[in-house]
């Protein structure tokens, strides 16, 4: 075919356009249709106070690994699988709680600076919400995202289930440096420790100077309240960060000269190296993709043309290129992206490929604003312990069968 | 904690009131008019509502002793409150698989790294925040700071780290050496 520009079937754009236009791109399951459908001919259901989704698309997330403690220190991830766009449904955003989704009554609930500055001061809910505050949208990607990639064998999982504690939302809420500077930061303060008021009491170290940078005090999640499960009344939200910073059910910022090296900054949230040394206060998340359709578990059901979709993210900034190969990484063309590629936001990427029925691998590669590439596993795994887990960013292959199974293969 | 009076706070209703008459200097073309007031629209004015509160303490305990509160507790006193309320999870003597708080030491660079408190945490102080903030599970911030100390105290026992006759304070716990102290790398990219 004229119009393929990599191997393993993959098309230039135009091609897609040509081919959606005469064949289509059926549906797998197509039941027939009845003369007169139900909803043709009965009034519907009413208006009513809080949407769901439809009956029939049947989206939720899965429970991902267990704890010792028990599943309220759990997480629960993102159907990357059965998504579209960049933004996560707040019902679908990932979660990861260390002691339970706490019930704070908004009433009863403050913010408190204290430590280094010359005034501590509290701030209740109420007085949050009078502050100017800024809209933005992000990712937030939880530092063990993609751990199932990390282990010997490769699991034959959904794209939700193996990557998808990361979400994509708009975040409202009030620049951090506006109550820093109201309470008054002392001079040689370096870090703001931030505490949550769940029963694990979460505690964090973040760099006074990102502090002041780009973190908000978030109240608001794609246009509603956060909720319970992002830290209702009120989150810490550090963009491009390892979820774990991003302090839910924001109690307190404590103003120091040194970090606090509190457990999940020290005992987790660090980084093995072979070496038996380990990186600390590795916050930010790496470039990342996956292809999200087709993905792990689905079934192609015919041969002929499809769009590849998928997601790239990075730490450092934009998203400047993805690249997709169907050939096990021998040859690769650029897919389009196909929302405009947002600073420490998701971005979807798009590119039409012809399925002959042979099998092969699918795999994406981004690369973000500075330069950065998505490593292989390979060399993802080459730089920590076997011991490691958090921060894995290498490329995710989707193998597809002969008969058109898509199963997560390490390639 | 007391709960706020949300009707009685006398400055913030004043804010309120401030806050409606720059909301009528946008909808009311006749009071903004010839009003100083339209000069600061799309300025960025911040209210500053913050309430002092000097004598909030807080509970983040750092490695160089701050925060860490009066009392004491000693590894003998430690290990009977383990075995009540530590050992469901953590096992006899911290050895509970998939859960362990012992062992491990030497083993980080091998190909089968086991991180615990004893081969793995730097600061034992980071101990005494954990425990007093998020054990036991399920009944997190339930024990007396004698308490909290006791069982820090014992989980450095069973770690090689404190001797059986062993108490530690708010003075002891900092200076104590831990394994792993120097085994960290910080990265300082948002640092400076």
């Amino acid at each position: 075919m004229t119009d393929q520009i990599a191997g393993g079937g993959l098309l230039h754009r135009r091609t897609f356009l040509k081919a959606a236009a005469g064949t289509g791109i059926a549906s797998s399951i197509i039941l027939p249709a009845k003369a007169k459908e139900d909803w043709l001919t009965q009034t519907g259901e009413a208006t009513g106070e809080y949407g769901s989704q439809s009956s029939h698309a049947g989206l939720k997330r899965e429970q991902i690994g267990g704890h010792p403690y028990g599943p309220e220190a759990g997480s629960s991830s993102s159907p990357l699988q059965d998504l579209n766009g960049t933004l996560t449904p707040n019902s679908l955003h990932f979660e990861r709680h260390h002691s339970g989704i706490p019930d704070i009554d908004p009433r009863r609930h403050k913010l408190t600076i204290y430590g280094d500055v010359h005034k501590t001061l509290t701030f209740r809910y109420e007085d949050l919400l009078a502050y100017p505050m800024e809209t933005h949208v992000y990712f937030l990607e939880c530092s063990g995202n993609s751990f199932r990639n990390t282990l010997a064998k490769p699991l034959d999982q959904t794209a939700g289930s193996l990557n998808g504690l990361v979400s994509g939302a708009e975040w409202t809420g009030v620049p951090l440096h506006y109550l820093l500077d109201e309470a008054g930061v002392k001079k040689g303060a370096a870090w703001v420790i931030a505490e949550g008021a769940d029963a694990a009491g979460l505690t964090r170290s973040l760099p006074l100077k990102l502090a002041l940078d780009r973190v908000l005090v978030a109240l608001y999640q794609n246009g509603e309240p956060i909720r319970p499960a992002q830290g209702y009344p009120v989150r810490l939200f550090v963009p491009g960060c390892e979820g774990n910073i991003s302090v839910k059910w924001l109690q307190s910022l404590k103003v120091q000269s040194e970090a606090a090296y509190t457990r999940d900054e020290t005992s987790k949230y660090t980084d093995l190296l072979k070496d038996g040394t380990s990186e600390m206060f590795s916050l930010k998340m790496e470039v990342k993709s996956l292809i999200t359709s087709p993905s792990g578990k689905m079934k192609l059901n015919r041969q002929g043309i499809y769009e590849i979709s998928g997601l790239a993210w990075s730490g450092n900034g934009s998203i400047r290129k993805v690249e997709v190969s169907a050939d096990g990484g021998r040859s690769w063309a650029d897919a389009v992206l196909q929302s405009e590629s947002r600073s420490l936001a998701l971005t979807r990427f798009r590119i039409p490929w012809k399925w002959n029925g042979q099998r092969l691998i699918l795999q994406s590669r981004a690369i973000d604003e500075k330069g950065n590439v998505q490593p292989t596993r390979e060399v993802a795994l080459e730089r920590y312990s076997s011991a490691g887990f958090y921060h894995y960013n290498g490329i995710q292959s989707w193998e597809i069968s002969a008969q058109g199974e898509v199963k997560n293969v390490f390639a | 904690m007391s709960l706020p009076d949300l009707n009685s706070n006398c400055q913030f209703r004043n804010k309120s009131c401030a806050l409606l008459l720059i909301f009528c200097a946008v909808t009311c073309p006749a009071f903004a008019a010839g009003d100083d007031d339209q000069s600061t629209l799309g300025q960025h004015l911040v209210q500053k509502l913050g309430q002092v509160d000097n004598g909030y303490t807080g509970s983040i305990v750092s490695p160089d002793g701050s925060g860490l509160p009066d009392g004491t507790g000693s590894v003998k006193e430690g290990k009977a409150l383990y075995n009540i309320q530590c050992i469901a999870c953590h096992g006899v003597d911290g050895h509970r698989k998939g859960n362990e708080l012992v062992g491990g030491i030497g083993t980080l660079a091998s190909p089968s790294p086991k991180k615990t408190v004893g081969s793995f945490w730097p600061y034992a102080t980071t101990l005494y925040d954990y425990i007093a903030r998020a054990m036991p599970y399920n009944q997190e911030k339930s024990l007396s700071s004698n308490e909290v100390y006791s069982v820090t105290a014992y989980v450095l026992y069973l770690n090689g780290i404190l001797e059986g006759e062993a108490s530690v304070n708010r003075g002891s716990l900092p200076r104590i050496a831990m394994p792993n102290r120097n085994g960290f790398v910080e990265l300082t990219e948002f640092a400076e």
